[in-house]
C-alpha cells in the first residue's frame, strides 16, 4: 500500500510543507510525501513535535489521499461473553473473579439472545471478545459461535482477540491452523485487535505478564491471516509505556503487515484508570489522544484504516480525530462493558443518524460499511 | 396566565437548510486552497483578516489549519504559555424575566411557582462561602424582572463591597442595564454611574447571542438589539470599566451572521479598547420554552472552527475563554491549542445553562490538572485579568477596577 502517487494541489501542497517546515518536521514530511517508511526515530520526533497541527496536518494529508474525505462506520453490537478472566492485567477494570459480585458467563444461548434482541436494527457486525476462563471448553467456543450465527445468519462475527486464540487453542488441544478452521465452520468470520497491549517485554512484565507476550501475539496473528481471516490491530497507550515502545510497537505491527497483509484497520486505545490496578495513572489526555491517531497513521504506511474509537474518546475528540489520520469511528456498538467498566462515561450506543450527522459535522462523508469494508451506503450528497 | 411567546416572522424563521461545515478536504483543493494559503501567510505573520477572510476559512479550513491559525495568534498574545482561571461564584438574585427568549429554559414568568428573588441574607451567605474560598469574583446576573429596578442592585453592590472588598462583582450585562434604563427612563450612562459608585467592578458579556438583527427577531425579540447591546458597551466603557463579550451560536444563524457578529465587536474594541475576553459556545437547546425553533444542537467540531476563528478576527482582543460548562473538559482541553488562553470561573455554583441540561463544573484541582497536562502554565487571575497566583513572579496588573480602565474613559471614583 504505497501512498506516493497521487498529485496534490500545489497551494495546499505549499501550505503543508510551510507548516511542517516550521514545526521542524520538513524531512519527516519529505518521506511521506514520496511514500516512503518512516523510521523509529521518525516516530519519536513526531510524539516529541510541540506543533500538535502540524503533525495532525500531516495525518490528514494520508487520510484523505487514501480515504479522501469518507469516514467508516458500522451497526454494531457488542457481546462480552464472560467477566471471568485469570490474567489480571494491571489495565484491567472489567475481569471478574467467580462469586464476586457482577460475575457473569452467558451461555451460547444466552448469547444469541443477545443478538435476537438487536433483530429490528440494521446491525451488520457482532463483536464477541470476553475474560479468559479456563473452564469454558473447546466446545463452548464453537457453541457461542453457532448460537449467535444461527441468531442472525447473515451477521459478520468479529470474536476473540489473540489472547482468546491462544487460550481455545489450548483447550482445544489441536494444532491452530485445525481450529481456526473449525472455528470458522462454526461461524467465525475476522478477529477484533485488542490484547496486544504495549509489545515491549518491559511493559508486559510490569502490567499484563500472565498473558501472551508480544511476540506470541503477533505470531498469532500470522497464523490467523494465514487462515485467509483478516483481523484489526490495537495499542493500549498512556499508562507505563516509554515513546520509544510505543513506536517499537508500531513498527512491529507493520512488519507483519508487510507479511501478511492480514491486518485491516489500526485502533489506538486509551488507558482509562478507574477501577484497576493502575488507577493511580493520570491517563492520556485528549491531545494524546488526537496525537496517538495521527502518528499511528503516519507509522503505519501498511494499513488502510486508522478508527478514532469514539466509545473510549467521547464524540467530541473522535470528531476531531477525522481531521487528523482517522477514516473510521467505529459503530453504533450496544451493551459496552470493558470502558464503561473502567470509568468512561460515554453513552452505551449511539444512534445510527447521531453518527451521520456528527460524522458530515466533521466535514466528512458518512459510509456505512460492512466489517470488511464493503459499502453498505454512502452518505455522499449528490 | 398566558404567556405565549410571539411567534416569529414565517418567512425567516429557519434557513432552509441547516448550516453544514464544509467538507474537509476542500481545504486541499483549489480554488480554496489558494485563498486558504494567503489568509494563513496574513495571520501567521500578525496581520487583521477581513470578514470576506473570516468567512472564507468559516467555510473551506479543514481543523489542523484553524488550529494552527489560532494557536499561533494566542501564541503571540501569551508568549509565556499561561492558561488563567478564575475562582469565583455565580450567583442568580432572580430568576423573573419578561424579555421570554426562546432558548433560555433558566427564566420563568413572574407569577410562576418557581419563580424566586434571593434574600439579600441569603446572597450575602453564599459571598461568604466564596470569599472563605478564596473566591475573587462574583458572576451576579438574573433576569429582567418587572419589579427590580438598578437601585436594588446599587444597595446589593455596595453590601457586598462593604463586607467583602476582595470579591469583584462582575455583574449584570448589556440587556440588564438596557431594562433598567427602559423602566426607570433615564439613560443608561446615569445607571452605570450610580452602580460605579456603589461598586461595580466589571460587567459580562452576556446577552449578546448573535449581533445581528433578523436572528435576534427570531430568537430573542424581546431583549436588547444589536446596536443597544454594542452602545450599552461603549457607555460601560467610558464609565471607565472593562466588560467581556460572548457569542450564543448553533441555532438559527447563517455562518456569515457569525462573522458580521466578530466584525461589530471588533470595531467597538478598536474604538474603545474595552473588552477584556470573548467567550462561544453553542446553543444548549434540550428543555427551552421554543425548542421547535432550534436545529439540534451543534456538534464539537463545529465549537473548534468557531472559537479558532473568533480568536484569529478578534486580533484586538488580549483574551479567549473557553466553555468547559457547555464543551466538557476534554473539549476545553482541546480549545486551548485552538485560541482559547483562559479557563473562565471554577463557578462554586452554575444555574442558567445548568438549566438546559448542561452540566459541567470542575473543582480548581481539576482545570490545574487539565491546563498542565495540556501543556500550559496554570495561573489564577481576578476579574480584569490580572494574575493573582503566588507562583507569578512580578506584581498583580491591573489589580483593581481602576488600574483596569482604559486609556480615555472616565476616571472611577476609589
Amino acid at each position: 500500500m504505497s501512498i506516493s502517487e497521487l498529485h496534490i494541489d500545489s497551494a495546499a501542497e505549499a501550505r503543508l510543507r510551510d507548516a511542517v517546515d516550521r514545526a521542524g518536521l520538513g524531512p519527516i514530511a519529505e518521506k511521506v510525501f514520496a511514500g516512503e517508511r518512516l523510521d523509529l526515530e521518525d516516530g519519536l520526533a513526531l510524539y516529541r513535535a510541540e506543533d500538535l497541527h502540524a503533525v495532525g496536518a500531516l495525518a490528514n494529508h494520508v487520510r484523505e489521499r487514501l480515504h479522501g474525505d469518507l469516514t467508516y462506520f458500522n451497526v454494531n453490537q457488542h457481546v462480552n461473553y464472560t467477566n471471568l478472566c485469570n490474567k489480571f492485567c494491571s489495565f484491567c477494570s472489567f475481569d471478574r473473579q467467580p462469586g464476586q459480585a457482577g460475575a457473569y458467563t452467558f451461555s451460547p444461548e444466552e448469547a444469541a439472545e443477545k443478538i435476537r434482541e438487536q433483530l429490528d436494527e440494521p446491525v451488520t457486525e457482532v463483536h464477541i471478545v470476553g475474560g479468559v476462563w479456563p473452564k469454558l471448553g473447546y466446545d463452548y467456543y464453537l457453541d457461542l459461535l453457532r448460537a449467535v450465527k444461527s441468531a442472525r445468519p447473515g451477521i459478520h462475527v468479529k470474536a476473540f482477540t489473540m489472547v482468546e486464540i491462544d487460550q481455545i487453542r489450548r483447550v482445544a488441544g489441536k494444532p491452530l491452523q485445525e481450529v481456526l478452521a473449525e472455528l470458522r465452520e462454526a461461524g467465525l468470520d475476522s478477529c477484533p485487535g485488542g490484547g496486544a497491549e504495549v509489545f515491549a517485554d518491559r511493559v508486559h512484565q510490569a502490567g499484563y505478564d500472565k498473558k501472551i507476550s508480544g511476540d506470541e501475539w503477533l505470531s498469532l496473528a500470522r497464523e490467523v491471516h494465514r487462515a485467509g481471516l483478516r483481523s484489526n490491530c490495537t495499542m493500549l497507550h498512556g499508562h507505563v509505556e516509554t515513546l520509544e515502545e510505543r513506536v517499537d510497537h508500531l513498527d512491529r505491527l507493520r512488519r507483519l503487515q508487510d507479511e501478511t497483509g492480514g491486518f485491516q484497520t489500526y485502533i489506538p486505545l486509551s488507558f482509562h484508570p478507574a477501577n484497576n490496578d493502575w488507577s493511580h495513572l493520570p491517563g492520556p489526555t485528549a491531545l494524546d489522544e488526537l496525537r496517538e491517531i495521527a502518528v499511528g497513521r503516519l507509522m503505519l504506511d501498511n494499513i488502510a484504516h486508522v478508527k478514532a474509537y469514539w466509545i473510549l474518546m467521547d464524540i467530541p475528540i473522535a470528531q476531531a480525530a477525522l481531521a487528523y489520520g482517522a477514516d473510521d469511528v467505529d459503530g453504533t456498538v450496544v451493551e459496552e462493558k470493558i470502558y464503561h467498566d473502567a470509568g468512561a462515561t460515554t453513552p452505551q450506543q449511539v444512534q445510527r443518524e447521531e453518527l451521520i450527522d456528527w460524522i458530515r459535522d466533521a466535514g466528512r462523508v458518512p459510509v456505512e460499511r460492512d466489517t470488511l469494508y464493503n459499502v453498505i451506503w454512502s452518505g455522499a450528497e449528490a | 396566565m398566558s404567556s405565549a411567546p410571539p411567534s416569529p416572522p414565517a418567512t425567516t424563521a429557519r434557513p432552509a437548510r441547516p448550516w453544514r461545515p464544509p467538507l474537509a478536504s476542500l481545504a486541499a483543493r483549489a480554488p480554496a486552497a489558494g485563498a486558504l494559503a494567503r489568509i494563513r501567510s496574513t495571520v501567521l505573520d500578525g496581520g487583521r483578516i477581513t470578514p470576506e477572510e473570516a468567512l472564507e476559512l468559516h467555510e473551506h479550513a479543514d481543523l489542523p489549519l484553524l488550529g494552527e491559525l489560532a494557536d499561533s495568534v494566542r501564541r503571540r498574545k501569551h508568549p509565556e504559555g499561561r492558561v488563567t482561571y478564575i475562582v469565583d461564584r455565580n450567583i442568580n438574585p432572580t430568576n423573573v424575566c419578561v424579555t421570554d427568549c426562546g432558548f433560555c429554559a433558566f427564566y420563568r414568568r413572574p407569577k410562576h411557582d418557581e419563580a424566586y428573588v434571593l434574600e439579600r441574607e441569603v446572597i450575602l451567605e453564599k459571598v461568604r462561602e466564596t470569599d472563605r474560598l478564596g473566591g475573587r469574583q462574583l458572576l451576579m446576573q438574573g433576569g429582567h424582572h418587572p419589579k427590580i429596578r438598578s437601585d436594588w442592585w446599587c444597595d446589593l453592590i455596595a453590601d457586598v463591597r462593604a463586607k467583602f472588598p476582595r470579591v469583584n462583582c462582575h455583574a449584570l450585562s448589556a440587556p440588564e442595564l438596557d431594562f433598567f434604563s427602559q423602566i426607570e427612563k433615564r439613560p443608561v450612562e446615569e445607571i452605570l454611574a450610580d452602580l460605579v459608585e456603589a461598586g461595580l467592578g466589571s460587567v459580562p458579556g452576556a446577552g449578546a447571542e448573535i449581533l445581528v438583527e433578523r436572528v435576534r427577531r427570531i430568537i430573542a425579540p424581546k431583549k436588547t438589539d444589536t446596536d443597544r447591546w454594542l452602545e450599552v458597551h461603549r457607555r460601560v466603557h467610558e464609565a471607565g470599566l472593562r466588560s467581556s463579550a460572548t457569542m450564543m451560536f448553533g441555532h438559527v444563524e447563517t455562518a456569515a451572521e457569525r462573522i458580521e457578529h466578530l466584525q461589530r465587536l471588533r470595531e467597538l474594541q478598536d474604538e474603545t479598547s474595552g473588552f477584556t475576553a470573548f467567550a462561544c459556545w453553542n446553543t444548549q437547546p434540550a428543555g427551552v420554552p421554543e425548542e421547535h425553533l432550534y436545529p439540534k444542537k451543534t456538534t464539537p467540531a463545529q465549537y473548534l472552527r468557531v472559537n479558532a476563528i473568533s480568536r484569529v478576527f478578534l486580533d484586538n482582543f488580549d483574551n479567549v475563554q473557553t466553555s468547559y460548562v457547555t464543551q466538557g473538559m476534554k473539549l476545553a482541553q482541546v480549545s486551548l491549542r485552538y485560541g482559547c488562553n483562559d479557563f473562565g470561573g471554577t463557578m462554586l455554583e452554575e444555574n442558567v445553562v445548568s438549566a438546559a441540561g448542561c452540566f459541567h463544573l470542575e473543582s480548581i484541582q481539576r482545570i490545574e490538572q487539565t491546563i498542565e497536562r495540556a501543556g500550559f502554565l496554570p495561573r489564577q487571575r481576578n476579574s480584569w485579568y490580572g494574575i493573582v497566583d503566588e507562583r507569578h513572579e512580578g506584581p498583580t496588573f491591573p489589580s483593581c477596577r481602576e488600574e483596569a480602565r482604559t486609556e480615555g474613559s472616565a476616571p472611577l471614583s476609589a
